[in-house]
């Protein structure tokens, strides 16, 4: 399987209920205000507008063209992350997922550094969750999500990370892990369509698709090939894997 | 026993046995103090987390990064002294190797130390080892660093060994026990016979070989960890070639400082004399001119090609934010460039011409400085002034260069007699221009990134306190190693006066004229 996301410019209405949905799903932690002011909140799934920084051709109001982009991790078929990684924390796997080892990784920063689309964020401070993350899934505050992947050297996805290590979106990799857990135990094929990560699920005006990228009847292989796809900074060479379809 | 020039033992051996004296110690406790406010400062951020630095997204990496290439870069001084010059056999360099190869094995400590400075899990540090991928450039690093580090140490140790040699056999019988043992342990029982000076001459020579390809691999590595990425401003080719010849610069710049510090405080004018001035003199302006030619190469490319992600990093290095620090540092190499290259081409008879005189310089610096103080602060406009606001503005940068340059020239002749000066100030400004350089190249990109706000980096009272921390540990590291050991190799010193006084035993018969050889070339009577 090649997972790969597809979302729909004309659809989306910048609601960031994306955002919002990941924070939950996830345990992201929470930074005060002022750290947010110096660019250290951590949102694995952005909305912001295009171009962010000012260009010639952004124009002046009130002639000014405004497009939103909302942009989870691209889990890039070249991903410069994996390049740069001294000690394998973020690797790709066999399905094409671009995955962030919190208990490996040493801090370095140099794949937030090398990541142009700017996904992965740093822990600068130890997280802070209002409430017992720590404590045990039944005790849980109401809003944490209690599933985990962790053991065997692994801290992954929604798990508890430490100060200091680097994070982001893994494209919901624990529901995948649920999932074929349930098709493990009902003795039958995991199939592609019974995951959708928590952006997709929530999405408002339903602008996301999420699937298998080699089967070719799939929704997004098919979306893949429309005259509206693109992909983000495509001069760039990392061959992103989530695929955008342009407005209008 | 081996035996010692009067002269040098009364210069370099005696003072090791001397009990340090005030200046040691008070220069030992200030460093000292200095490093532990930064080993305070650290605990704080080890305890708290890097949030404690002015770092953020997307200026992940910062002041310690900068550090961590500085230092590497001033630790190729060793190398290029007593591994090129000794290749190349320059006779000059025999003075000078012993503080240059220190300043490499000290500069590796300190640059080292700022990597683990700048990592948020600095606990994890082994993981690098027990979990390394080689496909990434840190660990490119890591091995080219480490076996730099090697290298480099024990091509400080290997001259040192006569050198210790000579002071076990000729400490006084006050020295503390400790002294003797510590010699005598280092010496690894020098005797000095022809098979130990064979083969030590035989090891110096396969580490001046080795350690040249590894020097230049590891700044260019460092480059690399920067150039491999695709972000704008970095992703260049001539990074690699363009911060080794930056190191090799800046090498320099250290050694002068470090040499010109050993040679006052010691007293070792006799050793490190004008020669060696002239001749690293020559070598940093060269130095200075192909480093200058790379810069300019480099920002060329990015201004002619308009790139959309890449320009913005050039214009804010131009003449936006970071505009300061980028002139700062063009001005700083300008300016040591022109006190080491102008004075020695002026004729001894400026002196005589009104212009080339201190005070016309004082009053052309005064004038330059309240001329750009003119031209950074808003000034209100005229609404009916003869010239537009651009014309005057281009007019006072010219008239700015004008003043300038009329300070240079009035400055130059008192350069001209005093060249010690003039190559310590050259130094101190390349030192601080090299730090810039690479803060200039460090932090405009990650401040530019493509699909996240522009932001702005400051370095906090954190990062500044263990900066000079990093400095204090530097300047301790040589205060006790040249209280243990003698500032300039012994035998190397020794070995270059057998070596003169050999060759002016040799005549060498006395040119012809130009004159005459032409007449001859063309069979004609003289």
């Amino acid at each position: 399987m090649r997972w790969s996301m597809v979302i729909d410019l004309d659809k989306c209405v910048a609601c960031q209920g994306c955002s919002i949905a990941c924070r939950f799903e996830n345990n992201t932690p929470v930074v005060n205000p002022s750290e947010a002011l110096k660019g250290r909140a951590i949102r694995w799934n952005d909305v912001f507008p295009l171009p962010i920084n000012p260009t010639e051709e952004t124009g002046e109001y009130p002639h000014v063209q405004t497009r939103y982009l909302t942009r989870p991790c691209m889990h890039c078929d070249n991903p410069p992350c994996v390049k740069v990684c001294p000690v394998q924390a973020t690797y790709k796997d066999e399905e094409g997922l671009v995955r962030q080892n919190y208990a490996r990784c040493i801090g370095c920063r140099f794949c937030t550094v090398a990541c142009p689309y700017g996904v992965r964020y740093f822990n600068w401070y130890a997280p802070e969750w209002a409430g017992a993350l720590h404590a045990t899934p039944v005790s849980a505050p109401e809003y944490a999500n209690p599933d985990r992947i962790e053991g065997g050297g692994d801290l992954e996805g929604p798990a508890v990370r430490p100060l200091g290590v680097v994070e982001k979106c893994t494209f919901c990799i624990h529901r995948m892990q649920k999932a074929r857990a349930r098709a493990e135990a009902e003795g039958r094929d995991f199939r592609a369509d019974e995951y959708v990560p928590a952006c997709v699920e929530t999405c408002t005006g339903k602008a996301r698709f999420f699937g298998d990228l080699d089967d070719l009847h799939s929704t997004v292989s098919m979306l893949a090939v429309s005259p509206r796809a693109f992909r983000l900074l495509e001069d760039v060479g990392t061959h992103p894997k989530v695929i955008y379809l342009r407005e209008g | 026993m081996l035996k010692v020039d009067p002269r040098d033992k009364t210069k370099l051996i005696d003072p090791l046995f001397a009990a340090p004296g005030a200046r040691f110690w008070l220069a030992a406790l200030a460093l000292s103090a200095v490093i532990a406010w930064g080993g305070t400062m650290y605990a704080r951020q080890f305890i708290f987390g890097l949030g404690e630095t002015g770092m953020n997204r997307p200026t992940y990496w910062g002041v310690y990064m900068v550090n961590f290439i500085f230092f590497i870069g001033i630790s190729h001084a060793g190398t290029l002294i007593s591994a090129i010059l000794r290749v190349t056999g320059a006779e000059w360099r025999r003075p000078i190797t012993r503080v240059a190869e220190a300043i490499t094995t000290f500069a590796l400590i300190v640059g080292t130390l700022q990597i683990i400075i700048d990592m948020g899990r600095p606990d994890r540090l082994l993981f690098v080892i027990l979990h390394g991928r080689l496909q990434s450039p840190i660990l490119w690093d890591v091995i080219s660093v480490t076996a730099y580090f090697l290298g480099s140490i024990t091509y400080l140790y290997l001259p040192l060994i006569p050198d210790v040699a000579i002071l076990r056999d000729n400490a006084p019988e006050t020295a503390p026990g400790w002294q003797r043992k510590l010699y005598t342990l280092l010496a690894l029982g020098w005797r000095g016979n022809r098979e130990q000076w064979a083969r030590l001459e035989k090891a110096i020579s396969i580490m001046a070989v080795f350690i040249i390809p590894v020097a230049v691999s590891v700044h260019t590595i460092i480059s690399w960890i920067l150039a491999t990425t695709v972000q704008p401003g970095w992703h260049s080719s001539i990074f690699g070639p363009y911060f080794v010849v930056g190191a090799i610069f800046s090498g320099i710049g250290a050694l002068f400082i470090a040499m010109t510090a050993v040679r006052k405080v010691l007293g070792l004018e006799q050793y490190i004399a004008g020669r060696q001035y002239r001749n690293l003199g020559l070598l940093f302006v060269t130095m200075n001119a192909i480093w200058a030619y790379f810069t300019y190469a480099e920002h060329l490319s990015i201004a002619a090609g308009q790139q959309v992600e890449e320009f913005p990093v050039l214009a804010a290095k131009l003449w936006g934010e970071f505009a300061p620090g980028f002139w700062l540092m063009v001005a700083l190499m300008a300016a040591a460039f022109w006190a080491l290259a102008v004075p020695r081409l002026l004729p001894a008879a400026a002196e005589r011409v009104p212009v080339f005189r201190p005070r016309y310089a004082l009053a052309s610096a005064g004038a330059a400085a309240v001329v750009l103080f003119l031209l950074v602060t808003p000034q209100p406009t005229s609404v009916h002034a003869a010239l537009t606001d651009a014309q005057i503005r281009t007019l006072g940068w010219a008239l700015l260069a004008l003043f300038v340059v009329g300070a240079g020239l009035g400055v130059s002749p008192w350069l001209k007699a005093r060249p010690v000066t003039a190559s310590v100030i050259a130094a101190v400004c390349v030192v601080i221009g090299m730090w810039l350089e690479r803060w200039n190249i460090i932090v405009p990109t990650l401040t530019h990134p493509r699909l996240i706000p522009y932001s702005l980096y400051q370095p906090t009272l954190t990062e500044i306190s263990l900066t000079a921390a990093s400095l204090a540990l530097f300047g301790l590291m040589f205060l006790v190693f040249f209280k243990l050991f003698p500032a300039v190799s012994i035998w190397e010193v020794a070995e270059g006066r057998v070596i003169e006084e050999a060759q002016s035993k040799i005549v060498i018969p006395a040119p012809e004229p130009s004159e005459t050889r032409r007449l001859r070339q063309r069979r004609l009577k003289l």
